[in-house]
């Protein structure tokens, strides 16, 4: 009962109906979504150029990334996914605690992919892999793995390190908004805001957890996989 | 000026007797608020950018650099560019009056999301202060353009601080063109079909898919030269086997589309005011709604014509070319249906119809002689030329500025309850008729004849064009401080607008002037087509 008055008082003035109301929102979502796919997509132009051009240096450059660590992150990444998914199915029927413990587990793998970023990170500025006048790469190590190590610039493998940190940089800050409106949405729903007639925050923010996760899931074979044998 | 003498009454709730407070004007939510707020905010940088127009106009009457040195003059125009566009043109009719104007023609109370809408407003002033912090601190010198390794390497002036004031209003634009289409797919009022949309909102419609898909483009692009220049991280930097070519076709995936940022929502104005004053149905609604979307889609193809004497390959430059002329349709279909709206109507002439006059006539040059720059081979003669300069002012000045004028005539009434006084506004719809042919026709000559554009010295024997075209700049400055003194004059002695003065159709004029803050009492039902004139002659507006 009280949900349906909940409901009802959400109503803003300009709409006619909740129903009206929450698919402006959706679609907004679907827009905002694309509006990210066009920001995020002048780097995956830059990086496919820049990857036909000196593929050489883009393979020794992944060769010095943990495929581990990528794959830990991706697995965690995609639970994520998962259980916000969960988050959202929990408000939608109602099951306030249910919810209430998948926003808090997909925070948590939120926040333990940002720590093993960190750990990657860290170890990249300890090989001083880090573009800037202390950048070091051992090009005879590299010559193992391409095929014409002739090829190969020094140059260029830092280009690959500056595209994979302002990639997985963008990405970071996506990953710490999106526990920012997490945690907001599980003070939301500890209050029980959320009902089965009222639950379009969390799907919204869902979808936008899931592009976050959907653009890692592009990331990560671009700058890890792609030419490693 | 009307013979009636019973003057309408002012309505007693309106928008803006809704609270006095700077707060119920700073916290407001209602989309006509915000658009003035918008109002006040272009105005200050439009008068900003002519400022700088000014400077650069005076320098350029001799043809010695006597005024100011050549990197004196360097930041002029890239100031003066940069305002202008970022900070004006972009916002200025999308801002100004689809924020007005679209939940009204639609019979909604607001637009979807009024708390992001404010948040436009905020992004906006927060992305000025940046660009004003730049300003002040010493200024720009990139051209609007920000071309890498210059801006990213050389370049001495405040190139971090515009660059943060543009991404940030690039946000503003975002949410105004993701608050528009939402609006319009999701709000409209019970019988308004996508067919019977005022052409204003098809052609905002059109202009927000460009905002939403092209300015991420330019937030991500214009980030990455202020990482370079911050961090070093050089994404452009030939020294890493960075490719300046690369930061010119993001740039320019953004910034040519932007154009018709600038340019659909004038034509939107064009065609709601032509078939008022001409008191006919507009003709080929169809062609000139879809031809909208045409522009905006095409739009996204056809960058590359700028960037012909870069070391693009010549078969890219090849298709950039065929698609630029692709654009000329959609372009000319307008034109043809505004002519022939005309055709048999009965065309009266006040201040906003001059406009339009203004804009058809000036745009039609402006737009043929795109042509001229989107062909090989003429380009490279030109390129990077007044014929440029001329061309582009031709369809941003011409073109935009005329068409928000002629807005701002036409819905001014609407906006505030209060006529203009229409003799004087005339007197300004010709000034800034002929001096803006005055400051720019030169400029297509002097390009073509080889003037350079961004020098502060020429040869001699461009002096007189110069000149002609200074004292142009002069008459059309004139021209634009006339509107501002009928406007004024209006809030203070002008007479009752009442709800319809024009007698036009349209949602918008059907409720009363100033609006109340909620629109509609009760969401209309819409039952015709838009734009049912009738051919007779309006008794109020004769007499």
């Amino acid at each position: 009962m009280s949900d349906t008055l909940n409901g009802q008082s959400r109503l803003a003035h300009h709409f006619v109906d909740l129903q009206q109301q929450k698919s402006a929102a959706t679609l907004g979502m679907w827009l905002f979504l694309a509006t990210e796919v066009l920001f995020f997509g002048g780097l995956f132009v830059a990086y496919t150029l820049y990857k036909l051009k000196y593929y050489e240096a883009f393979v020794a450059g992944s060769h010095e990334l943990s495929i581990t660590l990528g794959c830990v992150n991706t697995a965690i990444l995609i639970t994520s996914s998962l259980t916000m998914a969960l988050g959202v199915y929990g408000a939608q029927t109602g099951r306030k605690a249910f919810a209430c413990n998948s926003l808090l587990a997909t925070l948590a793998l939120a926040g333990a992919f940002l720590v093993v970023k960190y750990f990657e990170w860290s170890a990249k500025f300890e090989h001083h892999l880090v573009p800037g006048p202390d950048f070091q790469f051992d090009v005879t190590h590299a010559a193992a793995v391409v095929a014409n190590p002739e090829l190969l610039r020094i140059e260029h493998v830092k280009m690959f390190f500056i595209l994979y940190y302002i990639m997985t940089g963008l990405h970071g800050i996506h990953v710490v908004a999106g526990i920012g409106v997490i945690a907001w949405l599980y003070t939301q729903a500890r209050k029980g805001v959320y009902s089965a007639e009222y639950y379009t925050p969390v799907e919204l923010v869902g979808l936008y957890w899931h592009f976050v996760d959907i653009v890692w899931i592009f990331l990560f074979p671009l700058l890890y996989l792609l030419g490693r044998h | 000026m009307t013979t009636d003498s019973a003057e309408p009454k002012y309505p007693e709730h309106t928008y803006l007797n809704d609270g006095y407070s700077l707060k119920s004007w700073l916290l407001t939510k209602d989309h006509k608020r915000i658009g003035i707020l918008y109002l006040i905010s272009i105005t200050f940088f439009f008068a900003l950018g002519g400022l700088f127009a000014l400077l650069i106009r005076l320098e350029l009457l001799t043809p010695q650099g006597d005024l100011m040195q050549s990197d004196t003059y360097n930041k002029m125009f890239t100031m003066h560019g940069i305002v202008m566009i970022f900070f004006f043109l972009v916002p200025s009719i999308p801002a100004v009056f689809g924020n007005f104007l679209v939940p009204i023609m639609i019979g909604a109370r607001d637009l979807a999301f009024p708390r992001l809408n404010l948040a436009s407003w905020y992004m906006y002033m927060a992305g000025a202060v940046f660009a004003l912090y730049a300003i002040v601190s010493g200024g720009v010198d990139t051209g609007w353009t920000f071309y890498t390794p210059y801006s990213t390497a050389h370049a001495d002036s405040h190139v971090i601080s515009t660059a943060v004031g543009i991404l940030i209003m690039g946000f503003s634009s975002i949410f105004t063109g993701l608050n528009f289409i939402v609006t319009i797919h999701r709000m409209r009022a019970p019988g308004m079909t996508w067919f019977r949309l005022p052409l204003f909102i098809w052609a905002h419609y059109a202009t927000s898919l460009i905002m939403i898909l092209g300015t991420p483009v330019l937030g991500i692009t214009i980030a990455l030269v202020g990482v370079e220049r911050a961090l070093g991280l050089g994404i452009f930097d030939p020294a890493n086997g960075g490719d300046p070519l690369l930061f010119q076709h993001l740039f320019w995936f953004y910034s040519h589309p932007a154009v018709y940022i600038m340019i659909l929502p004038a034509m939107g104005v064009i065609s709601e005011v032509i078939t008022c004053f001409a008191r006919k149905v507009i003709f080929g609604y169809g062609f000139i709604a879809t031809s909208s979307m045409l522009i905006a889609i095409l739009g996204f193809f056809v960058w590359g014509h700028h960037m012909y004497v870069s070391s693009q390959s010549e078969y890219a430059g090849l298709i950039f070319s065929a698609l630029s002329f692709l654009v000329a349709i959609p372009s000319a279909i307008k034109v043809f249906n505004w002519t022939a709206t005309l055709y048999k109507g009965s065309i009266t002439f006040e201040a906003p119809m001059l406009y339009v006059f203004g804009f058809i006539g000036v745009f039609t040059i402006g737009g043929l002689t795109g042509l001229f720059l989107a062909a090989l081979g003429m380009d490279r003669h030109v390129h990077d030329t007044y014929f440029v300069v001329a061309h582009f002012h031709y369809i941003m000045v011409g073109g935009a500025l005329m068409a928000y004028l002629a807005a701002m005539h036409f819905w001014w009434p609407k906006m505030t309850g209060k006529r203009y006084p229409e003799g004087l506004a005339m007197v300004g719809a010709i000034a800034v008729f002929v001096g803006f042919n005055m400051t720019f026709f030169p400029q297509f000559i002097l390009g073509y004849l080889g003037m350079p554009r961004h020098y502060h010295e020429y040869v001699p024997e461009f002096q007189f064009l110069h000149i002609m075209s200074t004292a142009g700049a002069s008459v059309l400055g004139v021209g634009y401080l006339i509107p501002g003194v009928c406007f004024l004059w209006s809030l203070i002695h002008g007479r009752n607008a009442g709800p319809n003065p024009w007698e036009a159709k349209g949602l918008e004029w059907t409720i009363p002037s100033p609006p109340p803050t909620h629109n509609f009492e009760e969401i209309p039902v819409v039952t015709e087509e838009p734009y049912q004139y009738t051919s007779e002659a309006s008794s109020v507006r004769h007499s």
